[in-house]
C-alpha cells in the first residue's frame, strides 16, 4: 500500500535525478540543455512544495494542532531553497557557470538535509497521524501537483 | 517543539559549537608532523617508544577526537533528529577539558613525568564523561529504527571502552606501576579505538552522508541494519578470547579477527561500489577523500589480517607502523577531512543565510570554501599518506612524509580559518 512516506520519498528521488541532470549540463557548459534541465528540476520542486504546503502540512497541522512545529521549520527551509532557485536562475541568465555550480552545490546540501528530516521524521509522523485519510491526502496531493 | 520524545526540528546549534573543535583539529595534526620531524627515523624503531605514543595520541585524540566530537554535536540534530541538550555549555566544557588534556598527555609521555599524566587523566576522563553523557542522552531519545542512531550508540560504547582502557594504561605512567599484561591491554585499547569508536562512527555516519552528497543509491537495508551490531559483537568476542586457555586463544583470535575484517572490508567495498553508481556526475574533493580513505581502510585490513595470520610479522615493526599509518592517516583522517569540506562551508552558508536574508547577497558554498584551496590540500594529503606508509618500511622517508603531512595540515587550517573569516566579515553587516 502506498504511504505518504513512500510516495513523497520517491518524489524526492525524482527531484534529485533532475537536479543531477541540470548540474551535469552546467559542468559541460551546455547552456541550452542547462536552461531546459533547470526548468524541469524547478517545476518538479515547485510541484513538490505545493503538495506539502497546500495539502500535507495543513492536514498535519489540523490533525496535530501544531502549526508552529515541524511544518513551520520545513516551510522556512522551503523559503531558503527558493532563494537558491532564484540565485541559480540568475546565474544561468548571466551565463556564470561557477556561480551556478556554487549555488547548485549549496542547494544540494540544503535539500538533502531537509529531505532527511522529512523522510525520517515528518512523513512517518504524518503516516501515523493521518492513518485514516492517507488515500484522500495522496489524492489531493496528486491534484495539487498537476 | 516535539510530539514525541526524540523528535525535534530545532535549528542547528550556534556556529561555534562545532567550529571550536574543527578549528583546533588540524593544529594537533601539525604538532604530530613536527614531532615526527623532531624524532626522525628513530620514531620508527619500536611502537612502544613514548614518542610513538605521543604521535598516535596527537593524531587520534587531537585531530580525530576534536573533529569527531564537533561533528557529532552538529550532526545529531539532523541525522538522529535529536539535538544535544545545552550544546553551548557542553561544547565549551568538553573542548576546554580535552584540549589541554591531550597536550598534557603528550607531555606526560615525552617527559616520562607523573604529574602531567595525572592531570591529563583527570581532564580527558572528565571531558569524555561530559561528552558521552550529553551525546548518550540524545541518542537514547533518538529512534532505534534509524541504523545511523544504532551505529552511533555502538560507537559511543566503543569510545567508553577505549577511554577506560586508555585511562588504565595511562595510570601506569601516572603512578609508575606496571600492568603484567600490558601488551594485551594496549592491543585491546587500540582495537576498540580503531574499530569500536572511529570505524563504527564512520560507518554510522556514512549511511546518510554517502547517498546524500553524491546522490548514490542507499546502502542495502539489511546490511545497514545489522552490520554495526555484528561488528560490535565480534569485537566483544574478540576481546573475550584473551580469557581462553592458551591453545584455543590464537585460533579464536584469528577466526573472529578474520570475520571482523571481512565485515569492515564488505563495508568499504560497498561504499566504493555505491560511489561508482552515483547519479551526480561531478567528482568533488569530498568524494575523492572518501574513496582514498576506503582504499586505505582495505589496505589496513589486509595488513592487519597478515599480521594475525603470520605471527612472525608481529615482531616486525614496519608492519605495525604501516597498519597504523594506513588506518589513522589514510582512512580516518581522509574521511574526516572530506567531511569537513562539506560541513564547514554549508554551516557558514546556513548561519549567514538566515541572518543576511534581505540585507546582502549570501556567498555560496564554493565562494566560502574555494575548490582550488581544497584541491591543493587534498593532493598534499594524498602524497603524504603513501610516503608515510613507505617510511614504515624505510624510516628515512619519515622526513618527507612529515613535511608533506605538516604542510597539508597547515593548508587545512588555513582553508578552515579563511572560510570562518568569510562568516565573520559577513555577519558584521547585520550586527
Amino acid at each position: 500500500m502506498e504511504t505518504i512516506s513512500s510516495y513523497m520519498s520517491s518524489d524526492h528521488h525524482r527531484c534529485d535525478n533532475l537536479f543531477a541532470q541540470a548540474e551535469s549540463a552546467a559542468s559541460d557548459e551546455d547552456w541550452g540543455a542547462m536552461a531546459t534541465d533547470l526548468q524541469a528540476f524547478l517545476d518538479a520542486m515547485h510541484q513538490h512544495f505545493a503538495m506539502e504546503e497546500d495539502v500535507l502540512f495543513p492536514a498535519f497541522e489540523e490533525r496535530t494542532g501544531m502549526s508552529m512545529g515541524p511544518t513551520q521549520v520545513m516551510k522556512m527551509e522551503h523559503r531558503q531553497m527558493r532563494e537558491l532557485f532564484d540565485a541559480m536562475v540568475a546565474a544561468l541568465q548571466q551565463r556564470n557557470r561557477d556561480e551556478f555550480l556554487g549555488q547548485a552545490e549549496t542547494l544540494l546540501v540544503m535539500m538533502q538535509q531537509h529531505n532527511m528530516k522529512e523522510e525520517q521524521i515528518l512523513y512517518q509522523m504524518a503516516d501515523r497521524m493521518l492513518s485514516g485519510e492517507i488515500e484522500d491526502v495522496l489524492q489531493r496531493m496528486r491534484a495539487a501537483a498537476a | 517543539m516535539s510530539l514525541q520524545p526524540g523528535l525535534s526540528f530545532d535549528q542547528a546549534p550556534p556556529i561555534l559549537v562545532p567550529f571550536r573543535f574543527f578549528l583546533s583539529a588540524p593544529l594537533f595534526g601539525l604538532l604530530a608532523a613536527l614531532l615526527a620531524l623532531w624524532f626522525g627515523p628513530a620514531l620508527l624503531d619500536s611502537r612502544w617508544q613514548p614518542a610513538v605514543l605521543a604521535w598516535t595520541h596527537l593524531m587520534t585524540l587531537g585531530f580525530l577526537g576534536m573533529a569527531m566530537v564537533g561533528a557529532m554535536m552538529q550532526l545529531l540534530p539532523v541525522m538522529a533528529a535529536s539535538p544535544v541538550a545545552h550544546p553551548v555549555g557542553v561544547a565549551r566544557t568538553v573542548h576546554g577539558l580535552l584540549l589541554p588534556g591531550v597536550i598534557l598527555l603528550v607531555l606526560g609521555f615525552l617527559l616520562a613525568s607523573h604529574w602531567p599524566m595525572r592531570l591529563a587523566m583527570a581532564l580527558l576522563g572528565t571531558g569524555f564523561l561530559v561528552f558521552v553523557a550529553a551525546v548518550g542522552e540524545s541518542l537514547k531519545r533518538a529512534s532505534s529504527a534509524n541504523p545511523t542512531v544504532v551505529g552511533m550508540r555502538f560507537a559511543v560504547i566503543g569510545l567508553v571502552v577505549t577511554a577506560a582502557l586508555g585511562l588504565t594504561l595511562a595510570s601506569n605512567y601516572g603512578w609508575g606501576w606496571w600492568l603484567t599484561d600490558r601488551v594485551t591491554v594496549t592491543n585491546l585499547h587500540l582495537s576498540w579505538g580503531f574499530l569500536g569508536w572511529v570505524g563504527m562512527l564512520v560507518i554510522a555516519v556514512s549511511y546518510q552522508v554517502v547517498p546524500m552528497f553524491q546522490l548514490t543509491p542507499a546502502y542495502p537495508k539489511m546490511a545497514a541494519r545489522w552490520l554495526t551490531g555484528a561488528l560490535f559483537m565480534l569485537l566483544l568476542l574478540w576481546s573475550a578470547t584473551r580469557l581462553l586457555p592458551e591453545e584455543m586463544r590464537d585460533k579464536g583470535w584469528l577466526a573472529i579477527g578474520l570475520l571482523a575484517a571481512a565485515g569492515y572490508a564488505g563495508y568499504a567495498i560497498t561504499t566504493l561500489r555505491l560511489q561508482l553508481q552515483r547519479r551526480r556526475k561531478q567528482s568533488d574533493v569530498t568524494l575523492l577523500f572518501w574513496r582514498f580513505g576506503m582504499v586505505c581502510l582495505l589496505l589496513a585490513l589486509a595488513a592487519g589480517v597478515m599480521r594475525q595470520a603470520m605471527p612472525l610479522l608481529v615482531d616486525i615493526q614496519g608492519n605495525n607502523f604501516a597498519l597504523a599509518f594506513l588506518f589513522i592517516a589514510g582512512f580516518a583522517v581522509s574521511v574526516v577531512n572530506g567531511m569537513l569540506y562539506k560541513i564547514v562551508p554549508f554551516l557558514i552558508w546556513f548561519h549567514l543565510q538566515s541572518r543576511l536574508i534581505g540585507v546582502a547577497k549570501v556567498p555560496n558554498m564554493k565562494q566560502i570554501m574555494p575548490d582550488a584551496g581544497m584541491r591543493r590540500q587534498m593532493w598534499l594529503h594524498f602524497a603524504a599518506v603513501p610516503v608515510l606508509v613507505f617510511a614504515a618500511l624505510w624510516p628515512p622517508l619519515i622526513y618527507p612524509a612529515a613535511l608533506l603531512f605538516g604542510a597539508s595540515m597547515v593548508l587545512l587550517e588555513w582553508n578552515l580559518i579563511s572560510a570562518y573569516n568569510v562568516y565573520r566579515r559577513n555577519i558584521k553587516l547585520v550586527s
